[in-house]
């Protein structure tokens, strides 16, 4: 396995039994790697329970803006070993790898002496009970501040800007335990990571739950309804406050089939709305969601995929829901399905979900997934996006309004309830163009044609998918599988390998002309994705012509793609 | 309340629209549409400024039977519908029209949880005690020995009392009122309208085809309730818990404040940049 940037990046993992503070800590690390002007992204992996199970703040850190993980891990500090075990396949040690743990712990687990990695041990429990409240994580962040390389300083101060001020006794302490830390480390030496002489500012620090919820308000969105499920709900958190700030709202339904006729409700009264689940909440919504495509009210579902089918693992990410998304609908449907590219991409890909829902006058789901929702990353402050999203309304009128009236772009103008004269009834019921239910074929026909004409005439622009490169070996890749392919192929081009890389951001409706024209001239492509049956490679097959030698790459989550399995692939792909 | 000022008094007849209902002849829910338009016009609302929100069934077929902007939705689902539109459009007057299978057994969770919520919705379920659409089937309201072809000998089942799940929810105001009486279920959806938080008024409307025991049977059996209204839970519980299913009138009005939630500022998302900016 190749190490695409293990020297220009640091890739570190905290554990610990839940509860213990790894989180925190994970995050309290990212943050004083911030002030010092790294970019970096944090995951979580968790188990099941609330506290007293396991958890993981998987950390890369890096001079360069990163948005995936590594292939390897340069430092694990275990809090304790408590089922340290179960994340045994989700970290990559090797024997270049350096291992701190507490010998209060008890013995290394087996994998951990397996792996042949350096151990340092340093007594944190017993430090941290030195100082009164102090914390056993503020040991470990100064240990690993001064294996990093970062000044203790920064480390007090990120501790100070998140809970620090309000409670001046902790921040002593943690002060006290962050300097013990630091003082405790072991001497090895670790490459480290340039620190920029001046910080940038203006930075942001986003997960892309959150950024999936600005990207919609930046849309337009005033509405959303959501049940709270795993992995999605901090988006729903996240606007249940910053929606009333900005004149809009947010209900917690009783359930899925709830949250989305809410939004149905509300989005037929003129205002773009949103709703937020992962896999089992978007099988309740499919009916409703066919409602939508068939009445023509635009809405935004949010699926924050995870590992399926059923409950699978909530808390844990996987791209298997594709099918569901665009082909969980009864009858001929209709719709839009994009999914965002990186973490970062969720802002730009809620705001052109809503922008795509509102101009059609359809519904739009947006495939995100744990991986992206639950990771926070460090990046430079993104480019506002203008979308002039408009929804064609109607003005006041007395002519006999026809809502479904047969156009050239399928879109009709769509009145909004208080529109005097623009009164018609939303149906699923097949209608004809005023709206009236009709069991007549030729109705039916020409309303699936409407719906459909308003899919296929409309000019989806260049934000359907990012290409770059070139050569006659092409990986097509979508989701956030395209972060660690983007490593790769940049790992690729350093050897020399001609590559070109595209990430598919619009699912549905699918772009023939376009994705040929982005392939002319390539011979051999390289489907990546993170499912088990190749539900990407195989929905490509049957809309797309691709070249001949297509090899699908797939395997089931909740491991990462790692970039340095596509480099391998690309490399392989590479030869004749 | 939002008469458009020198518009001349909209009659019944002006909340009517084109479409020829589907309902069968003798069918309660001709006289329920007609109680609708006499009580728009009463309550003098522009029909554009009115929606009647609906699920599936027979009763469900009534928002395009109304001159009024309305929804036709999916099966038990109008109250969740109508409740993001009230939220999200809270100058609109929002009824919502459903039926016994519709309200009680799929929709069953939503109405108990609009009640909770006490939006200021109107909630009008027209009862027939029996699947009409899909012929004859037993819905939660049906007498445990009313023979049909998916339950032969009856359900054994005693009927759900909506009234009672209601009240013990949270609703705001119950009523009952029977499709016999136009005029008395027109003043019972003024009352319902003009009440705020949710109003939830059942009309016993009888099915012709599948329930022809009800047509004659319920015009004798109803009658107007022998007590005046209330305003305490604890009476309304009680006389909901001993009634035998054909009171008639307002039987319960509280004086809870509806659930609103509402926009606190009205920033440019712009604004909220600076929370991700380090």
């Amino acid at each position: 396995m190749t190490q695409s940037s293990a020297s220009t990046s640091l890739s570190i993992v905290l554990t610990g039994s839940g509860g213990a503070g790894v989180m925190t800590a994970g995050q309290t690390l990212l943050d004083a790697a911030t002030s010092c002007g790294l970019y970096g992204l944090m995951t979580r992996s968790t188990g099941p329970q609330i506290r007293g199970g396991e958890a993981a703040a998987m950390i890369r850190l890096s001079p360069r803006p990163v948005q995936s993980h590594g292939d390897r891990l340069d430092i694990l500090l275990a809090l304790d070993f408590a089922n340290v075990e179960r994340f045994a396949e989700e970290l990559p040690l090797d024997p270049a790898s350096l291992i701190i743990a507490d010998p209060a712990a008890g013995e290394l687990p087996d994998f951990l002496k397996a792996c042949g990695a350096v151990v340092g041990l340093v007594p944190m429990a017993k430090l941290a009970k030195a100082i009164p409240g102090a914390r056993v994580s503020m040991i470990a962040l100064g240990v690993l501040a001064r294996l990093i390389g970062l000044p203790e300083i920064a480390v007090i101060a990120a501790v100070a800007e998140s809970v620090g001020r309000k409670k001046p006794e902790f921040l002593a302490a943690s002060e006290k335990a962050i300097r013990l830390g630091t003082e405790a480390a072991p001497d090895v030496a670790l490459a480290g990571l340039a620190l920029p002489a001046e910080p940038p500012l203006g930075r942001w620090s986003i997960t892309g739950n959150e950024a999936t919820g600005f990207g919609a308000m930046r849309g337009g969105v005033k509405f959303a309804a959501g049940y709270p499920i795993t992995p999605a709900t901090e988006i729903l958190e996240w606007m249940a406050s910053a929606l009333p700030r900005c004149g809009g709202v947010l209900v917690q339904a009783e359930d899925e089939l709830a949250s989305i006729n809410m939004i149905i409700g509300a989005s037929f009264g003129g205002t773009p709305s949103l709703t937020a689940t992962a896999g089992p909440g978007l099988s309740l919504m499919t009916e409703a969601i066919g409602l939508a495509v068939a009445s023509e009210i635009p809405l935004v579902v949010v699926d924050v995929m995870r590992s399926g089918p059923s409950t699978g693992i909530a808390t844990k990410s996987e791209q298997s829901d594709l099918n569901i998304a665009v082909y969980g609908l009864h009858g001929d449907a209709p719709h839009v399905v994009t999914a965002p590219l990186s973490v970062a991409d969720c802002l730009l890909t809620a705001q052109w979900s809503v922008h795509l829902a509102e101009s059609l006058q359809t519904p739009v789901i947006m495939l995100s997934d744990q991986s992206m929702g639950q990771a926070r990353v460090v990046i430079d402050r993104p480019k506002e996006i203008a979308l002039a999203t408009e929804r064609l309304g109607v003005e006041a009128r007395t002519d006999g309004y026809a809502r479904y009236a047969q156009t050239t772009s399928g879109i009709s103008a769509m009145a909004i309830p208080g529109v005097s004269g623009g009164q018609y009834t939303a149906d699923g019921l097949t209608h004809n163009a005023r709206g009236t239910p009709t069991s007549q074929a030729k109705d039916h026909v020409a309303q699936l044609d409407k719906r459909q004409r308003k899919l296929d005439a409309f000019d989806f622009g260049t934000h359907w998918a990012e290409i770059d490169g070139e050569g006659e070996l092409a990986v097509l890749t979508w989701g956030s599988s395209s972060e660690p392919v983007r490593e790769a192929v940049a790992a690729a081009r350093a050897d020399g390998i001609k590559v070109r890389l595209i990430a598919i951001r619009l699912i549905a409706p699918v772009q023939p002309a376009l994705l040929a024209a982005a392939l002319s001239g390539v011979k051999r492509v390289l489907v990546i994705e993170q499912s088990h049956t190749g539900q990407f490679w195989r929905y490509l097959r049957a809309h797309y012509d691709l070249p001949r030698d297509v090899v699908p790459i797939h395997c089931p989550g909740p491991l990462p793609i790692r970039p340095g399995q596509v480099h391998a692939y690309i490399e392989k792909g590479a030869q004749a | 309340m939002n008469m458009i000022p020198g518009a001349a008094a909209l009659k019944p007849a002006d909340y009517k629209s084109s479409v020829k209902p589907v309902w069968c002849p003798g069918c309660g829910d001709h006289s329920v549409l007609l109680s609708f338009q006499r009580a728009l016009a009463e309550l003098a609302l522009p029909p554009e400024q009115v929606a009647v929100i609906s699920g599936i069934g027979c009763s469900s077929r009534i928002p395009a039977y109304t001159n009024c902007y309305g929804f036709h939705g999916v099966h038990g689902r109008s109250l969740a519908l109508a409740t993001g539109l009230k939220v999200a459009r809270p100058d609109l007057t929002v009824l919502v029209a459903s039926g016994d299978g519709d309200g009680f057994s799929i929709g069953g969770n939503h109405f108990m949880h609009a009640c909770r919520r006490n939006i200021d919705l109107t909630y009008i379920v027209m009862d027939n005690r029996i699947y009409g659409m899909t012929k004859g089937q037993p819905s939660p309201t049906t007498e445990p020995d009313w023979e049909t072809a998916i339950a032969p000998g009856g359900t054994g089942l005693s009927p759900f009392h909506p009234l009672v799940i209601a009240l013990a929810s949270g609703a705001n105001f119950i009523a009952r009122g029977f499709s016999g009486d136009i005029g008395g279920c027109a003043r019972l959806i003024v009352e319902a309208v003009r009440t705020p938080g949710f109003s939830f008024v059942q009309i016993l409307s009888p099915c012709v085809t599948f329930r022809p025991d009800q047509q004659r049977g319920w015009k004798d059996l109803v009658h107007p309730a022998i007590v005046p209204e209330t305003d305490d839970p604890a009476r309304a519980a009680r006389r909901l818990m001993t009634d035998d299913g054909f009171n008639v009138g307002v039987l319960y009005r509280g004086r809870r404040e509806p659930y609103q939630p509402s926009p606190k500022t009205n920033f440019a998302p712009s604004h909220l940049e600076s929370e991700f900016t380090v």
